[in-house]
């Protein structure tokens, strides 16, 4: 059919290098000092600091008040993630599943509802958000930091246009055996569910783990920060210095970036099968 | 179609609402949505919903409402009460000439980062789409950098244009650009845009591909006998069949470099907004946030929430009668 061209493959190396280049250049900087850093610039070879720099990054205790290590803020971070992802699943099945199941008169409704979240990101009322979580007292908690995530419609739809595609026989006959909402829910839908629900769980977990605004304002008390927010607070200290930590901030962003980029790489197959087929 | 997303769902729901053609087949909607067969139970299905349903009310709804609230209020920065002042936190932020040129920057951000990611992201998906050998190679890599937050995004951007060690700041001034990003705004708002683009073009390469990868084989070999002109069939055929996922695309990055370029932009203005190009939800964030100007930045919210409506509305109403779903 078509003839390959050379271009062809020039355009594809070009756009790998541009976007791959500056991740590579960064982990390389990474294993550098400082100092080497500074007077020789960005670099593309391995340097000879490399455990030095992550031990100091992940062990030494930084912040403010100093109880700050790279360890914590990575534990927080996948608290977030995990917590986020499960919270979604769990939270958006179960709504989803009272939508395409049941028969009730407030149906219409609660989809609307909760659909009209779709609408509003939650950058657009980060104040009033902040000022409903101060009045809760829910700042500076893991509940603070993930719950107020949730609310968005994102995983509902996902489970919503799944549940519509299981095929009608399957409630039929299982209603036929006797089961009721409860077990059809369990022994019946969650399993059959289980690509898609690892599918979202890596969307979600990405998502959780890159959050940023609303770490940044629901946590002041240094224990509660994630990476993301770790790297707003090395850039702060940075403005003044002499020679700037380059090398700490990035390992830090290595150590951000990381997971994400290991797991999209890895389950590349599911994680673009979650994002682009939604109703399959 | 294989690639429905979240957009043409939110299509379904705005034309329930009264927006756009199919609003008149209520009843055909309302049956095709349906299942046969349901449970039915009067407690089961509220309790099902009760816990999402409890947390958008808390943490949507909630603090939604007192945003518009808080908007017709003058807040005491003590916190000693407030005093109504109906439309003045608006009159004075869209008359501010602060707030105006951050809403051109915005404007003219949010239109370079949207065009340039997603035509360089159709262009990757088209090359990688034709090639053989390397393919999966070349998705790999493409898409690797997907999942890399905007301040990680941000921060690796700084170091690429600094000033002391950054190899494209060198690289440029051998051709006389000497580029000072975080002092000069110009230059901060090309370092943004680059970052910003750089960030967004894996997921708009994903959804091209798969959107090429859809395209029947039959229908490719038939425009290969009615026209030899690569470029042209492209044109004509190609990319006819892919204006549904270009029209969500459109959706999400316009969303994405309206809202989802915050991080970048809170770290790379490194706390220093004032020569330095912002967008509107940075405004938002600092003013609210550092200024303590709660009505202010309330109404900023309000004014970027009829925004998002009005854009989605626009985009069902004009754009979608000219897209064709199969």
């Amino acid at each position: 059919m078509y003839r390959i061209r050379f271009t062809d493959h020039l355009i594809l190396i070009l756009g790998a290098l541009f976007l791959c280049m500056p991740v590579v250049v960064a982990f390389m900087t990474s294993t550098h000092t400082a100092a080497d850093i500074h007077s020789n610039g960005l670099s593309l070879a391995w340097g000879d600091n490399f455990i030095a720099t992550y031990e100091k990054v992940l062990t030494q205790k930084g912040g403010f008040t100093g109880d700050i290590t790279g360890a914590r803020m990575v534990m927080n971070s996948l608290i977030l993630g995990i917590g986020f992802a499960v919270g979604k699943i769990v939270l958006s099945m179960m709504a989803a599943y009272a939508i395409v199941y049941f028969r009730f008169p407030m149906a219409t409704l609660s989809f609307w509802v909760i659909f009209t979240t779709l609408l509003l990101p939650l950058e657009v009322r980060i104040m009033p958000s902040y000022q409903v979580m101060s009045d809760l007292g829910l700042l500076n908690s893991y509940t603070g930091l993930i719950v107020p995530l949730l609310a968005s419609a994102t995983g509902t739809f996902y489970f919503r246009q799944f549940f519509k595609s299981v095929p009608e026989e399957l409630l039929e006959a299982a209603r036929i055996d006797g089961a009721g909402p409860f077990k059809f829910f369990i022994d019946i839908l969650v399993p059959i569910s289980r690509t898609m629900i690892a599918a979202i769980f890596i969307i979600m977990f990405v998502y959780g783990w890159n959050q940023y605004l609303w770490p940044m304002m629901m946590t002041t008390d240094e224990s509660f920060f994630t990476l993301m927010r770790g790297i707003k607070s090395i850039l702060q200290v940075w403005v003044g210095s002499n020679i700037p930590d380059y090398n700490e901030a990035f390992a830090l962003a290595v150590l951000a970036m990381l997971p994400p980029v290991a797991i999209v790489v890895i389950f590349q197959s599911w994680f673009i099968k979650g994002l682009t087929e939604s109703d399959k | 179609m294989a690639y429905t997303t979240s957009q043409p769902q939110l299509g379904g729901f705005l034309s329930r609402l009264g927006f756009g053609k199919s609003a008149r087949k209520k009843n055909a909607v309302a049956t095709e949505e349906m299942k046969r067969v349901q449970f039915t139970s009067p407690v089961l299905p509220y309790l099902f919903l009760f816990p999402q349903l409890a947390v958008i009310f808390i943490f949507f709804y909630w603090p939604s409402v007192q945003a518009m609230n808080s908007s017709f209020y003058l807040e005491d920065p003590f916190g000693f009460g407030s005093t109504f002042v109906g439309l003045s936190n608006y009159t004075d932020v869209i008359f501010s000439s602060e707030y105006q040129s951050i809403a051109l920057f915005t404007a003219v951000f949010t239109v370079l980062v949207t065009f340039l990611s997603l035509s360089l992201g159709l262009l990757l998906a088209v090359k990688a789409d034709r090639v053989i050998r390397g393919a999966s190679t070349y998705k790999t890599l493409l898409i690797a950098v997907y999942a890399i937050a905007a301040p990680v995004s941000g921060l690796i951007g700084m170091m690429i244009f600094d000033q002391h060690v950054g190899p494209f700041v060198k690289m440029m001034s051998y051709f006389g650009w000497h580029m000072q990003v975080g002092l000069n705004y110009y230059d901060t708002a090309f370092a943004m845009t680059v970052v910003a683009v750089w960030k967004q073009i894996p997921y708009n390469f994903i959804f091209f591909l798969s959107g090429l990868q859809n395209v029947p084989v039959s229908v490719r070999e038939a425009a290969m006998i009615d026209c030899r002109s690569g470029l042209r069939r492209f044109w004509t055929v190609i990319l006819p069949l892919l204006a549904p996922t270009a029209f969500f695309l459109l959706t999400i990055n316009v969303t994405y470099a309206l809202f989802d370029t915050f991080g970048i932009i809170d770290v790379m203005v490194k706390d220093k907004p004032a020569n330095n190009p912002v967008t509107l939800v940075y405004k938002v964030y600092a003013d609210g946030f550092r200024g303590n100007d709660i009505g202010g930045s309330s109404a900023q919210s309000v004014i970027l929430m009829i925004v998002v409506f009005v854009l989605t509305i626009f985009q069902f109403r004009f754009i979608e009668r000219r897209v064709h779903y199969n």
